[in-house]
């Protein structure tokens, strides 16, 4: 059992625990993921760690409430504890001094961003980081961000804070300008394959962390594959990062949804016991 | 007692039955039935079946005390030697271990040594342990990596021993491929749990949730106070044929297939809340027992056709002949020198079905089984809904990567120096599917308990 210490609204749907792990704290890296099970019948799910304190031994985990796990996870309080939490998994960023780098998170992407670009900065880069979602409601951490960052610049869809418009908007303009040695970008399939699209002719490298389905995360199933070039590679092994110019994001999409119909049956069956839709409660 | 009394058969739910339930398949033996088979045995004075068993259970003993009717008797000496029996009476091999040293195996039927162990096992479950080890602490702590049957032997005899064991596991259940692949309606898992319990009952303390090679690397376990390390951390790398089509949505690899059913429960779906889809049509390549497993198991969530797909004939098949046969009383399907070249995209990224290609026989190969040979112009295609690959699978890579002294073969197997599974690194010993690649649950067993002795060795000399 690992207990929540700290649990925090970011946003409209948007949940952070900081949950008390030791042994994980001291040796999570920026890039790693956990996975989480909350009750005895439950799923295990792949979070991001979004930041660890190897002082207080904690981990932070930031998600959205999208599926029915998610939704029964953000009803648990502080001093609840998480049923299994396992971690670190997968390779960590491969962190150096690079130059100038740009960091773009978009939605609860932002989460797995913020170590990597707090990594980065202080292994002496120039850390540009745009970060972006749909509102204001929804974009979290831009404090926290600026903390990290040489510069920050944010974007939402529909302008309640930051530059209106997507994070490749502002992206495309920093590549005008800025003699870039690599990018990171966390977010939504469509955005991490806008940015791969934008930095592929100039030839900039470019990583992206993909968050698959997974059961074991330990490379025993086999679920989280992802064509990566000509090989399949399993993300939570040689992953969660991958190079972005390789990683065919259409097949990563559909297999992110082959269990949407399951899921929200998951969803109405634990949102009304009659029979769902209703809304009773 | 006449040679010619028959071997008494293991009563088994209908097969029209149990393919609507995951209820365990066979039943298990009566008293009567067991005290007869039992009288089977000729107490020999030499007993070869215990030469066949790779943790050396006193066969003849215990069944002489079936035979007397002292069942505590009867568990306590198979005790001694097995942490596991309730599971090795139901999924070791017997056929090609203790059951064919059997002399009776020469001339007719060999005494049911598995099914007897399995009575005696479920007779303890029922009726409670009531034989308590004497286990004096030596004060000196072994770390095991792995709670799968190879961790799960040597953790319980070292604990017998008198160490102070804990067991490292990365799952949030102990257990390994006793509950994530073999299957409940082979080996129940509340059968598995009461297994663990009595591991836990000699003073062993498992940390789950713990991946040896991230939480905590070996180095690190020796600082934490652990004097020796036995790793068997099992084949947990599933192989992919490397076809096109193969990352389509509806194929599985086995391991995922069983994990999702057996460990997340998926069949309970929604009320657990792991999913699984299993469509009309579902082709199995391989024909281990893992693909039986997986056939079987698409039957019970739903399919109307289960296909094994191989590409040698029914001889070279690898898995258990019982096993075959129930899967055949069930309505599996087996397309034989047979194997999948491409699998075909409905449109939407989903499997609508599968192209093959026929096989012939040729010349034996290395294993000495006759090789495959493709039959050209044959190929054709087969609609189907779910493919599940079960063609093996290689050693996880997680605690190899993460400890660079650690020496490993080409495949990424561990190398052991010796048969007592001593790896590169001194006090640190490997067994299992890690060591041998993808074996058996009782291999593994063995390999643990013969690790358990040479830690037992190693710590004795050191002190």
């Amino acid at each position: 059992m690992y207990k929540i210490m700290k649990k925090e609204a970011l946003g409209e749907n948007i949940v952070l625990f900081e949950i008390l792990a030791p042994q994980l704290a001291k040796k999570a890296q920026a890039g790693q993921f956990v996975i989480v099970r909350i009750a005895e019948k439950g799923e295990r799910i792949p979070l991001t760690i979004a930041d660890y304190n190897r002082e207080e031994g904690t981990i932070t985990i930031i998600f959205q409430e999208v599926g029915r796990t998610t939704k029964d996870m953000s009803l648990l309080h502080e001093g609840d504890n998480i049923l299994d939490l396992v971690g670190p998994l997968g390779e960590p960023t491969q962190i150096a001094n690079y130059g100038t780098v740009v960091c773009i998170g978009g939605g609860v992407g932002i989460a797995p961003v913020y170590p990597i670009a707090r990594e980065l900065k202080a292994a002496g880069n120039k850390v540009i980081s745009i970060i972006g979602a749909r509102c204001e409601n929804l974009l979290f951490w831009p404090e926290k961000m600026a903390e990290v960052s040489d510069e920050l610049l944010i974007a939402t869809d529909d302008g309640s804070v930051g530059e209106k418009g997507f994070v490749t908007d502002i992206f495309k303009k920093v590549m005008k300008r800025e003699n870039i040695e690599q990018v990171w970008a966390i977010g939504p399939m469509v955005m991490m394959k806008a940015v791969a699209e934008l930095t592929r002719p100039e030839k900039i490298k470019t990583i992206v962390s993909l968050n698959p389905i997974m059961v074991d995360g330990t490379g025993m199933c086999g679920c989280c594959r992802v064509q990566v070039g000509e090989e399949t590679k399993f993300a939570c092994v040689d992953g969660p990062e991958f190079d972005a110019h390789l990683v065919d994001f259409d097949l990563a999409s559909r297999r992110l949804a082959y269990y949407k119909e399951e899921e929200k049956r998951a969803l109405e069956q634990k949102t009304c016991n009659n029979g769902g839709g209703c809304k009773c409660h | 007692m006449p040679l010619k009394v028959p071997r008494n058969s293991m009563p088994t739910q209908e097969p029209q039955e149990r393919i609507n339930n995951f209820k365990e398949v066979a039943l298990g033996y009566e008293l009567e039935i067991a005290k007869k088979e039992a009288e089977r045995c000729l107490q020999c004075k030499r007993p070869f079946c215990k030469e066949g068993c790779p943790v050396e259970v006193d066969i003849p003993e215990f069944i002489q005390a079936l035979k007397e009717d002292d069942m505590q008797k009867a568990i306590d000496i198979i005790r001694t030697k097995n942490s596991l029996p309730a599971v090795c009476g139901r999924v070791c091999p017997q056929e090609n271990q203790c059951e064919m040293k059997c002399v009776l195996s020469k001339k007719g039927e060999a005494v049911a040594i598995g099914r007897l162990e399995r009575f005696v096992a479920d007779w303890e479950a029922e009726h409670g342990r009531n034989t308590e080890e004497k286990i004096k602490s030596n004060g000196k702590k072994v770390a095991i990596v792995g709670a799968g049957p190879a961790g799960l032997t040597c953790a319980g005899d070292l604990a017998k021993m008198g160490y102070e064991v804990t067991v490292f596991e990365a799952l949030h259940t102990p257990g390994g491929v006793l509950m994530y692949g073999i299957p409940e309606f082979r080996l129940p898992k509340a059968v598995v749990k009461r297994e663990i319990e009595y591991i836990e009952s000699l003073g062993v303390k498992f940390e789950n949730n713990s991946v040896v090679g991230k939480l905590y690397d070996i180095e690190e376990l020796f600082e934490l106070g652990f004097q020796s390390i036995f790793i068997g951390t099992g084949a947990g790398l599933p192989y992919f044929m490397n076809i096109p089509g193969e990352n389509l949505n509806g194929v599985y690899s086995a391991n995922e297939f069983l994990t999702r059913t057996n460990l997340m429960s998926a069949y309970d779906f929604p009320n657990s809340s792991t999913p699984i889809k299993v469509g009309k049509k579902v082709a199995i390549v391989g024909a281990g027992n893992v693909a039986i497993d997986a056939a079987r198991t698409a039957l019970r969530l739903g399919a109307e056709e289960s296909y094994i797909v191989y590409r040698r004939s029914r001889a070279e098949m690898p898995a258990r002949l019982e096993e075959i046969e129930h899967a055949e009383e069930e309505g599996v399907k087996f397309l034989l020198l047979t194997s999948p070249i491409k699998i075909n995209d409905d449109g939407t990224g989903t499997v609508k079905s599968m192209t093959c290609i026929r096989y012939e026989l040729g010349e034996p190969d290395q294993s000495g089984r006759r090789s495959p040979v493709a039959i050209e112009n044959s190929e054709f295609t087969m609609e189907i809904d779910n493919i599940i690959m079960a063609i093996g699978q290689g050693p996880n890579p997680l605690i190899p990567s993460s400890t660079p002294n650690l020496q490993t073969n080409q495949k990424g197997n561990i190398v052991t120096l010796n048969e007592d599974g001593l790896t590169s690194i001194e006090g640190v010993y490997a067994g299992g599917d890690i060591v041998t690649g993808a074996a058996t649950v009782i291999l593994a067993m063995g390999a643990g308990k013969k690790a358990a002795r040479a830690i037992d060795k190693y710590l004795t000399k050191q002190s």
